[in-house]
């Protein structure tokens, strides 16, 4: 079932939860909706479930407004955050609570409720744990007795909110895998909130980011990761460098690096920020052109696959994150205090004002 | 407000003994904050002797003075048969009602914003302060036939004062904020994505509150209730003054004890006594047992 939400717009006591979004969430994808904290994310999800109603704007199932439509009457399985399991339940009642609470016309018999729960239990894998209290299970066994209680309903539409922000790491990531396997399965179309946008990116076939209310971008994680449309998206997908200068016909000075940008050929003359992702800046011996920059080694983290340099740019001070493989690290053998020469193999230019 | 507020702490540790009793009696946890495992236990021993059993004890050989078949007369008396069956008959009555409508003000007090709130909060604990002398009188003279709401109640042939109706409005009256103030901790401790759990799941209002809240509250239900009963069956002051006191029909056993004792018969108002005393303890003690089996979720 598709979801279509279209111009949504809601404010609690004097303040702007979201303003005017519209998303488009196919059939069988699984979106992630990723941003900061009070970025209205969670708010979107609840209202696209029916928990909150919209000040104004609709919400689709399938070409289906049900923006009025009671959550009970949706279809829709909810993952709470902190679980939300009913602790006076054993593992078995919480899934088959669904089931159970139907009206008597539409309600499975007892055995046939009992091999459905059954089925659900090995499917989020807690086999032999049935008559256990949520008490006595771990974070991750809660999460998982959680999703199963909301498939038991076999709803059209699954959303998560922040599935696995109360886990810890490890466990979170195995998770987070098992659920995009679970979802190759299912495919049923899923909404899921995050801050994490390493989740994020590696769970979704979508990602949807969100800043103060309103969509940033959507795209694939490849998409929103390569070619990031706007400084707050760049900036909350991992790590970035920022090289304040200016721009010219088409080319752009950042301090003593001067590069060229075509995509801003037709602007006049003003202030701009390169954005370069930490692997994508490359280290050199010897000073090639204008387009590198001077600059000191102040640490080196050599730990794992990858090599974090950072570095003091030699014109204006400002550190630099820089990410080397080990080979290139080991080629180079670079040392804590050398002067080096830094340059940006990618980056992206934006001339609007957006402050960090 | 001291007054009102040691009650109120009064009640909830009671509720904690209620629960106490039937846990673990030794807890293996080595780092207390309280020196001297031996110290701390021997003082609650001692205290609990000097305070509880000592007296408890007291009544039991005075009624061992009688006879067997004395005391079976003394407690089997037609005149004390009645006034059990009208004190714990009305208890049990009044604990239920209490029940009731004790979650219905906790929930209220719990769930709602309205003005005058932290008043309606400050009211329910008033039955506590209340010397109990005072709320019989209060009582007697509302519902009296020509009181404030006994007049209204006359014409339709409900008399309230001086009957069994009037036992047991003193003692809901009492029992009241045993069942709202230990309720009102677990329903604010509920957390609200419980309830939109189960809506999310397609259940309706009457299903989420039987099925989700219900068994969640239905523990310190329970203490609320046993309190409220062990409150309303030991209640004196209170009833005298609106009960009527007429022997077979609105005489509660206290009110008995005090007569005999009145008649220097200390043998026979133990008597009765020890089977109040023993009448409560079963009863609590199934309470407890039936607060175990609803809390059996919460072990580990």
């Amino acid at each position: 079932m598709s979801i279509d939400v279209r111009n949504i717009t809601k404010s609690f006591t004097g303040f702007a939860a979201l303003k005017d979004v519209s998303v488009d969430i196919p059939t069988g994808e699984l979106i992630a909706l990723l941003g900061p904290s009070g970025c209205g994310k969670t708010t979107l999800l609840r209202i696209i479930a029916g928990l909150e109603t919209p000040d104004s704007g609709s919400i689709r199932f399938h070409g289906e407004d049900t923006t009025r439509r009671d959550v009970r009457e949706r279809n829709v399985g909810f993952v709470f955050q902190h679980y939300a399991l009913f602790k006076h339940m054993t593992v078995f009642e919480n899934i088959a609570f669904g089931l159970k609470v139907r009206p008597r016309s539409t309600r499975p018999g007892k055995a046939e409720i009992s091999t459905k729960v059954h089925e659900l239990i090995r499917l989020v894998q807690l086999e032999g744990m049935a008559q256990r209290y949520p008490s006595q299970l771990s974070g991750g066994q809660r999460q998982r007795v959680a999703l199963a209680r909301a498939l038991a309903v076999e709803p059209k539409v699954l959303l998560l909110d922040e599935p696995f922000g109360a886990l810890d790491a490890r466990v979170r990531q195995e998770l987070r895998r098992w659920l995009r396997r679970l979802h190759d399965e299912l495919h049923i179309t899923s909404v899921f909130v995050t801050h994490d946008q390493e989740e994020a990116l590696e769970v979704a076939d979508r990602v949807v980011i969100m800043n103060g209310g309103t969509v940033e971008q959507s795209g694939t994680p490849e998409e929103v990761y390569d070619r990031p449309a706007t400084p707050f998206v760049y900036n909350f997908l991992g790590n970035v460098n920022l090289f304040h200068g200016r721009l010219h016909e088409g080319r752009v000075r950042l301090g003593q690096m001067e590069l060229s940008a075509p995509e801003h050929a037709a602007l006049p003359d003003q202030p701009a920020v390169g954005y370069v992702r930490p692997h994508d800046l490359e280290i050199e011996r010897s000073h090639a052109d204008s387009s590198s920059v001077e600059a000191v080694i102040r640490r080196i983290h050599s730990i794992g696959p990858i090599v974090r340099v950072e570095l003091e740019r030699g014109d204006t001070v400002e550190s630099l994150d820089a990410e080397l493989t080990r080979d290139v690290y080991q080629r180079l053998a670079l040392k804590v205090g050398e002067t080096v020469f830094v340059r940006a193999r990618k980056f992206r230019v934006f001339v609007d004002d957006y402050q960090i | 407000m001291s007054a009102l507020l040691s009650t109120t702490e009064k009640v909830a540790h009671a509720g904690a003994t209620l629960r106490g009793i039937s846990m673990k009696f030794f807890s293996k946890n080595r780092h207390n904050v309280l020196p001297g495992f031996g110290l701390t236990l021997g003082y609650t021993v001692f205290y609990l002797c000097l305070i509880v059993l000592i007296p408890l004890s007291a009544l039991l050989f005075k009624t061992a003075t009688l006879s067997f078949g004395d005391f079976m007369a003394a407690v089997t008396a037609p005149r004390v048969v009645a006034s059990y069956r009208v004190t714990f008959g009305a208890a049990f009555l009044a604990a239920a009602i209490n029940a009731l409508f004790g979650v219905l003000v906790a929930w209220v007090l719990v769930r709602y914003r309205f003005p005058g709130k932290r008043i309606i909060d400050a009211l329910v604990d008033l039955p506590f302060a209340l010397p109990t002398a005072v709320a019989g009188i209060t009582l007697a003279s509302v519902y009296a036939p020509n009181g404030w709401l006994g007049r209204w109640l006359e014409p339709h042939g409900i008399k309230v004062a001086y009957t069994p109706l009037g036992i047991l409005v003193a003692m809901v009256f009492i029992g009241l904020p045993f069942v709202v103030r230990t309720v009102q901790p677990v329903l604010e401790e509920m957390e609200a994505e419980i309830e939109e759990a189960s809506a999310c799941l397609g259940a309706n209002r009457w299903q989420t509150f039987y099925r989700v809240l219900f068994p969640v509250m239905f523990p310190s239900l329970l203490t609320g209730f046993a309190l409220s009963f062990a409150r309303a069956v030991g209640e004196y002051g209170s009833i005298i003054f609106i009960a009527g006191n007429m022997p077979m029909v609105s005489e509660i056993t206290p009110l008995l004890i005090i007569t005999k004792l009145e008649q220097y018969d200390y043998a026979g108002a133990t008597a009765i006594a020890s089977v109040m005393l023993l009448a409560s303890f079963i009863i609590l003690f199934a309470v407890n047992l039936l607060q175990k089996w609803s809390r059996r979720f919460a072990e580990r």
